[in-house]
């Protein structure tokens, strides 16, 4: 840090020969939403480059890890900074999947973007609802108040056969790559960018709110609710805010499900879902969006190298149906056990080992 | 400063580019696809997939379908292939989530690049493929479900169904019921999707007079004594239970809990009396006579059932089930996987020594499959219904099923019943089932 302010003075000059320490030391100067819009137009640029290169079906797991990314960060947000707990953040995926799914199928004539803005909006509302139940609770209770969310909500679309397709759910086509690039870009890669704009610019705001005098409450209270209370911190209301942020990507990252996949079903959305969510941001890391990558890495291809490793030893089918499950869990526990952290626990404590050297 | 109006610039840039276009739904038909290809297909061998339930709560009733079907294909394999090939089946757990459906579907088609799908299971689950299925051009035969979806042959070209379909069956039913207890008061026991509604929709053709109760059920709930209890007080003695097993058997225990004994007619999706056997132990203790419980129970089919010993097509396949070693029980659920994967090799073989996709469905086409299930089997390019009526039998504990009602076809819409002759080969007419 010492460094950095130090080069901040030497930048100005325009004489200075381009250095490493000119860019480091503008990078520092600049603010910190453009340093993260900079940040996120690179990693837009590397989901380009990446996507350019892989198949279809890569692209689709590609989508897949952003929409995973932004839920988990979501999480992360309310767990990690705010202290919070949620076991039920797939409730918050289902209304997103299934607001999106609505749009889509009743009108289809609204543009994505505004399809997304709306969705988001109607997850913040739930958010609302269930944020201020949450500012009363604690610990066990909230877990509890949210995991019977998760349980319950799905039945909605039970409830409701005729327009929330009952327990086959909805399934719709979405729109790929504009005519005009039809054949030049296949459509999954076209959805994969969306896909990925979107989380990318949510995670844009995720980052700045949580650098930002947000953030800083936020984990004033996860350390000492009395003391930020006593510090001028809106305790409540903050708690709620976290809350509806965090909603907020969950719906998201749902309506980015189901625009990518064409389907909105209840049984998608099962405790499940909200489980490995949990599961995902505790083996990438709290406290770190990088973490949510990781988490949603592994949610997306656990499963797929489970299966190729159970097509290579050639198990018998009993074993090696249950085996991409067992990895996930192995994995977890020795993850948790090694580096309480999770893998950004361990890849910065890696970086500072380095450093140091 | 500058560099900041580029970042937002670009990042506005690409949003507008990306959705600005036009509606997220406004979905253009992109025309058909080339089907006079042969992805899959080598020197020797076919590669064929499907998406089944291996793990997860709907893997206990559907895991045999799938073993069924392998065996089956191992045994083609072993007396020489179709055509010299070996059909090589991929099967991707979905674990009966439609998500994972989506992408294992993908999958298949993009990575395994197989020749067809075959016998995908599951209504929630297959109807979200079925769009991408056909517009890729993949063969999309012999879906495992009796949704009415899967025979929609303008809409979905490529995709044929595989068992009757609900409102077929249960207009056999009703007609039975009507006609066998023309005075007894009728309940239904439903699904809470199309299961129930397709079935409600054949029933009350015959029996809208007599029903006194509806009730139905929702597949994630076992908890159903509340809709017992209102079947009973209505003073039901017929119950048309639609259920998938897990629930007939629920249904029957509770109705035993409430000392009721009304006359249980069921679907054949749920009437597999041995997996019933092994619900009913599961749920009600080893000790539990399900054997019992079960005699007298009704029910609808179209597949020969493993207890007809005398059929030469469950001799057949009993005989399969012992050489290629299957670990798990012979069941009707079995035979189910294993008569899918027959009709499939029987169209691959009609397909021609050198199959390309469009051969393969001009071969389905030719509605040349009857047997090895007691109803005809119809697949014509305007039709793509698959079996096509029920029978009515009952079940004799320790006995075999007695026939109540011969098999009869009819339609989907308030067509009547209909008998007809059937000319059913027996395995050993079937080439390449021959040894």
């Amino acid at each position: 840090m010492a460094s950095s302010v130090k080069q901040r003075g030497a930048a100005p000059a325009p004489s200075a020969p381009p250095e490493r320490g000119g860019i480091a030391a503008r990078w520092a100067a600049m603010p910190l939403l453009a340093r993260h819009l900079l940040g996120a137009l690179a990693a837009f640029a590397a989901v380009v480059a990446l996507t350019s290169m892989t198949d279809s079906l890569t692209d689709l797991r590609i989508a897949s890890i952003g929409y995973y990314t932004l839920a988990v960060a979501g999480l992360g947000l309310l767990v990690g900074f705010s202290g919070q707990i949620s076991l039920g953040h797939g409730a918050f995926m289902f209304i997103g999947a299934y607001t999106t799914a609505l749009l889509v199928t009743n009108v289809p004539m609204v543009p994505l973007w505004l399809n997304l803005v709306i969705t988001v909006v109607a997850s913040c509302v739930a958010g609302v609802l269930v944020g201020a139940a949450s500012a009363r609770l604690h610990g066990p209770y909230l877990a509890g108040a949210t995991l019977t969310l998760a349980v319950g909500l799905p039945a909605v679309a039970l409830r409701f056969p005729e327009v929330l397709g009952g327990s086959n759910g909805l399934s719709f086509s979405t729109r790929g790559a504009p005519p005009a690039l039809a054949g030049v870009i296949p459509d999954t890669r076209w959805q994969a960018w969306a896909v990925w704009l979107a989380v990318l610019l949510a995670l844009v705001a995720l980052a700045t709110i949580s650098k930002g005098r947000l953030g800083r409450q936020m984990r004033a209270i996860r350390d000492d609710e009395s003391a930020a209370a006593l510090a001028g911190i809106k305790v409540g209301r903050t708690k709620v805010v976290a809350f509806v942020i965090s909603a907020g990507c969950g719906g998201l990252a749902g309506g980015l499900q189901a625009y990518l996949l064409g389907t909105a079903t209840p049984s998608s959305f099962s405790v499940v879902l909200s489980l490995s969510l949990l599961a995902a941001l505790i083996l990438g890391g709290m406290g770190s969006l990088w973490g949510a990558l990781w988490g949603a890495l592994a949610l997306v291809y656990f499963e797929v190298w489970g299966e190729t490793l159970a097509d290579a030893l050639e198990l018998e089918s009993k074993v090696s149906n249950n085996l991409p499950i067992v990895l996930y869990g192995v994995i977890l526990i020795a993850v948790v056990l090694a580096w309480p952290q999770g893998i950004q626990g361990a890849l910065s404590r890696l970086r500072r080992r380095w450093q140091r050297r | 400063m500058q560099s900041r109006k580029l970042t937002i610039a670009a990042a506005g840039a690409a949003t507008l580019l990306l959705t600005s276009c036009a509606g997220a739904g406004d979905v253009e038909d992109t025309g058909s696809s080339e089907l006079d290809v042969a992805p899959g297909v080598t020197e020797d061998t076919v590669v064929i997939g499907s998406h089944q339930p291996l793990t997860g709560p709907a893997a206990p009733g559907y895991l045999q379908i799938s073993i069924g079907a392998g065996a089956v294909y191992d045994y083609i394999n072993e007396n020489g292939g179709v055509h010299g090939r070996e059909i090589e089946y991929v099967v991707e757990d979905d674990g009966y989530d439609p998500t994972r459906t989506v992408e294992v579907t993908r999958d298949l088609v993009l990575r395994e690049e197989i020749f067809a799908m075959v016998g995908g299971l599951g209504t929630p689950t297959h109807s979200k493929v079925l769009d991408f299925l056909n517009e890729e051009g993949v063969p999309d035969l012999f879906v495992s479900s009796g949704a009415l979806m899967w025979n929609q042959p303008e809409e979905y070209p490529l995709t044929y169904g595989y068992q009757v379909d609900y409102t077929k069956e249960s207009k056999v039913q009703g007609a039975f019921i009507a006609e066998n207890f023309p005075d007894a008061k009728v309940g239904y026991l439903q699904q809470n999707d199309d299961v129930g509604t397709d079935s409600r929709a054949g029933l009350d053709q015959y029996l809208s007079d007599n029903v006194v109760s509806q009730q139905s059920y929702e597949s994630s709930s076992t908890n159903i004594s509340p809709q017992m209890a209102e079947l009973k007080d209505a003073g039901v003695e017929v119950l048309v239970c639609s259920c998938i097993p897990a629930f007939t058997a629920l249904a029957m225990l509770e109705a035993q809990a409430i000392d009721w004994q009304p006359q249980f007619v069921v679907s054949s999706i749920g009437a597999d009396t041995a997996t019933l056997m092994g619900l009913l132990k599961e749920f009600g203790g080893e000790n539990l006579p399900a054997d019992q419980m079960l005699d007298g129970m009704i029910s609808t089919g179209y597949l020969p059932q493993i207890t007809m010993s005398d059929d030469p097509w469950i001799t057949f396949y009993r005989k399969v089930h012992e050489e290629m070693g299957v670990e798990e029980p012979f069941t009707n659920t079995m035979l189910y996987g294993m008569v899918q994967a027959t009709q499939f090799a029987r169209a691959l073989e009609a397909a021609g020594p050198e199959p390309t996709r469009q051969s393969l469905l001009d071969a389905v086409n030719s509605n040349d499959f009857s047997g090895p299930g007691l109803v005809p089997f119809v697949a014509t390019e305007d039709d793509h219904a698959g079996y096509d009526g029920a029978f009515v039998s009952q079940f004799n504990a320790g006995g075999t099923p007695e026939i109540l009602q011969e098999p009869m076809v009819t339609d989907r819409g308030e067509g009547p019943l209909e008998s007809f002759d059937l000319e059913r080969p027996t395995p050993r007419e079937i080439d390449i089932l021959t040894e």
